[in-house]
């Protein structure tokens, strides 16, 4: 199962200011790695790459765009392919959290999170996954949620946009991984970033230096999936067991 | 605003006072000023390591820049010069993150305090000093350079030639004078994470101050005192030298600390017996007058550190910090004093410590080291009996021409405050308009 090989260094991140791409970057930059640095708002994108390249990376460029532009995709993943040479991992970190509540009440509410946390990690995976297939080699590594791994009412829209993910990551992992490429779906709980920083936060909370020390592991041990903080695992596993005349009437 | 009642309350690390205030992370340089922020004052704070309230603001809104429960803040590199050893980075970073980026390439921090859990923007808010005092000054004469953000959206660069009055004002300025977003500091190189060390047994005030005058040229230097013991142990303590060992040895990252105290002990188990009985045997742990030796850096400047949550060991209550400087002039006869209201009190300081500042002056307006000697004391809180002793020490430390520790302080009253601080009025021009503290309140209403 696990081909323990050399760490990547050559780094495609998108949607790089995520608090958790940022804090996952941070261990590879420590080791000397060069990035290529893909998110929205060139003040937060120009402070992660100084930061990287203070720490150690050994070079840093950066692309403005906003992801959800997937017509941009493509001229974007070639310009990264140019100027890293080669991509060794990309890691998929872009999403939004998005309003249940919204989303419950207007489709388009619901369709901007679906958007933005499905569709158009679909149109990056494809040219990637294609990528990396041709080379027989690379880590494809993407951010979803444990809250992809059961639908509950209070977030199912965005539940279901990662749902939906992990599925798609999956079947491309089965496609490629003869290929000699490691997919990676990673599934975070709770963790204190900017986009929880609204929610009460509980026990349950790690901080995205944790988070992305487990993600960090998994990379090295080329694992399938990885829940991180690593007790999430049993905590969904047991969430998954629920018989379903139990759990809908839960108010989780 | 109706819902005061219902903010979430905040204590410091001396876990007193309890306030309430409402939090807005702070974890970009452009986050501030905030966008449709609250109607309520406002008061940014770092890890909120100070003890007091100084970092508090009662139905206000603190503006963390890291701390545990939020997320990682504003907690970035901005750049780093290895010939000059000055690195930029924004105002969250803690000193334990800068040494474990600086120790690997054989840096080290120029001025550091008992802990390394401050942030960078608390270090020069409270313009913290060290055990090199004598020899290095405060932090922020180790800080070339800062960026300071008014509420009104003025970016203000600020240096020792550039704006060097909002510098000034805002280097020991206790956050007031706006946000703090990045700094630089010019770290020194070390060849070596061992700490060449002494320590000298001593017996009274006398004997320490002469350890002290024939020690000015070792780098780090500071004693711990007995602050329970009477009779022919009165004021006995170890006076501890360190300089950075010369030689050169392999310079390896610190490891995280896994031991977290556990538990808010019961208010009673601190008492000046226990403190008593731990102290003699801290004092005669050291058998010899005199010990030397190589220890790493970390036990040598952050005994406490290797416990996370340390305070938990004076119970729910919290406890009290004091730190006073007493001139020169006097200064041994006020200390005396001091100590004799302390053991005549009945109250047991675990954490006594003492140090004789240097003459380097200090960066800031209202910094709070001055020449002189320094007395920190931290007192479990026992209902009146604390607040009286602390009443008293404040006395003593006014009728000597001294002055107290705001970052250390929830106590000490207006008129004291201002007597401490005669140039507190013209630092008040320098406040943003929308910026509050409950010290700060408290020491001029």
């Amino acid at each position: 199962m696990a081909r323990p090989g050399k760490l990547p260094s050559n780094i495609l991140a998108l949607g790089a200011t995520s608090a958790i791409a940022e804090a996952t970057l941070r261990l590879f930059a420590a080791r000397g790695g060069r990035f290529y640095l893909v998110a929205r708002n060139p003040d937060k994108l120009a402070a992660v790459a100084a930061d990287l390249k203070t720490r150690g990376a050994s070079s840093v460029m950066t692309h403005v765009m906003d992801l959800d532009d997937t017509a941009a995709h493509p001229a974007m993943l070639e310009a990264a392919a140019e100027s890293l040479g080669t991509i060794e991992m990309a890691l998929l970190a872009h999403g939004m959290l998005g309003d249940q509540e919204q989303a419950e009440k207007s489709y388009l509410a619901a369709e901007a999170i679906l958007g933005t946390n499905f569709m158009a990690p679909v149109s990056l995976i494809t040219w990637l996954a294609n990528y990396f297939a041709g080379l027989h080699s690379g880590t494809l590594a993407v951010i979803s949620s444990v809250a992809g791994d059961r639908g509950r009412k209070s977030n199912y829209v965005y539940g279901t946009s990662k749902g939906a993910l992990n599925i798609f990551v999956d079947g491309v992992r089965n496609r490629i991984d003869r290929a000699g490429v490691h997919v990676l779906t990673i599934k975070p709980g709770f963790v204190a970033t900017p986009m929880t920083a609204h929610l009460p936060q509980g026990p349950l909370f790690a901080q995205p230096s944790k988070v992305a020390a487990g993600i960090f592991r998994a990379i090295e041990k080329r694992k399938d999936v990885v829940y991180v903080p690593a007790f999430w695992a049993l905590i969904m596993l047991i969430i998954r067991m629920i018989p379903r005349r139990i759990f809908k009437k839960l108010n989780i | 605003m109706a819902r005061s009642s219902l903010r979430p309350r905040f204590e410091s690390w001396g876990r007193y006072p309890v306030l309430h205030a409402d939090l807005w992370p702070l974890n970009w340089g452009g986050d501030f000023p905030l966008r449709n922020g609250p109607a309520t004052r406002l008061l940014p704070v770092g890890a909120g390591r100070s003890y007091g309230d100084v970092c508090l603001l009662e139905n206000g809104t603190l503006l963390p820049t890291r701390g545990p429960g939020i997320s990682g803040g504003m907690d970035r590199f901005i750049s780093f010069n290895v010939e000059s050893g000055v690195l930029r980075c924004e105002a969250g970073v803690t000193l334990a993150e800068i040494l474990d980026f600086a120790v690997p390439r054989g840096f080290f921090l120029p001025v550091t305090p008992g802990t390394k859990y401050v942030t960078v923007g608390g270090a020069i808010a409270n313009d913290i000093h060290g055990k090199n005092h004598h020899v290095a000054g405060t932090f922020g004469r180790h800080v070339p350079c800062f960026e300071l953000v008014r509420s009104d959206g003025a970016r203000i660069l600020c240096s020792p030639e550039h704006n060097a009055e909002w510098y000034s004002a805002t280097i020991g300025g206790m956050g007031l004078t706006g946000l703090i977003t990045w700094a630089e500091v010019r770290l020194r190189p070390i060849v070596s994470r061992k700490i060449q060390y002494t320590g000298i047994k001593f017996n009274g005030i006398e004997e320490f101050i002469a350890l002290s005058q024939a020690s000015t040229q070792i780098e780090y230097t500071v004693a711990w005192i007995d602050c329970v013991s009477t009779g022919k142990n009165f004021a006995r303590g170890i006076y501890m030298q360190g300089d950075h060992s010369p030689d050169p040895a392999p310079l390896i990252p610190s490891k995280t600390p896994w031991l977290v105290f556990p538990i808010d002990l019961p208010e009673l188990a601190l008492n000046r017996h226990s403190i008593g009985i731990f102290n003699t045997l801290y004092y005669n742990k050291q058998l010899s007058k005199r010990t030397t030796g190589f220890v790493d850096y970390e036990p040598f400047f952050y005994p406490l550190d290797k416990v996370l949550r340390w305070n938990r060991m004076y119970g729910k209550s919290g406890l009290l910090q004091f730190q006073n400087v007493l001139p020169h002039e006097g200064g041994r006869e006020g200390m005396t004093e001091i100590l004799k209201a302390i053991t005549a009190s009945g109250l047991a300081s675990f954490l006594a410590v003492i140090k004789v500042f240097g003459d380097v002056s200090s960066p800031g307006m209202m910094s709070f080291p001055a020449p002189g000697i320094t007395l920190a004391l931290d007192f479990p809180i026992r209902a009146e009996i604390s607040f009286e002793l602390l009443e008293r020490l404040a006395c003593i430390t006014l009728e000597h021409g001294g002055r107290m520790y705001p970052a250390k302080d929830a106590r000490m009253t207006a008129a004291q405050f201002q007597a401490f601080y005669p140039q507190w009025k013209d630092f008040s021009r320098f406040i943003d308009p929308a910026f509050d503290s409950a010290f700060w309140q408290r020491v001029t209403k």
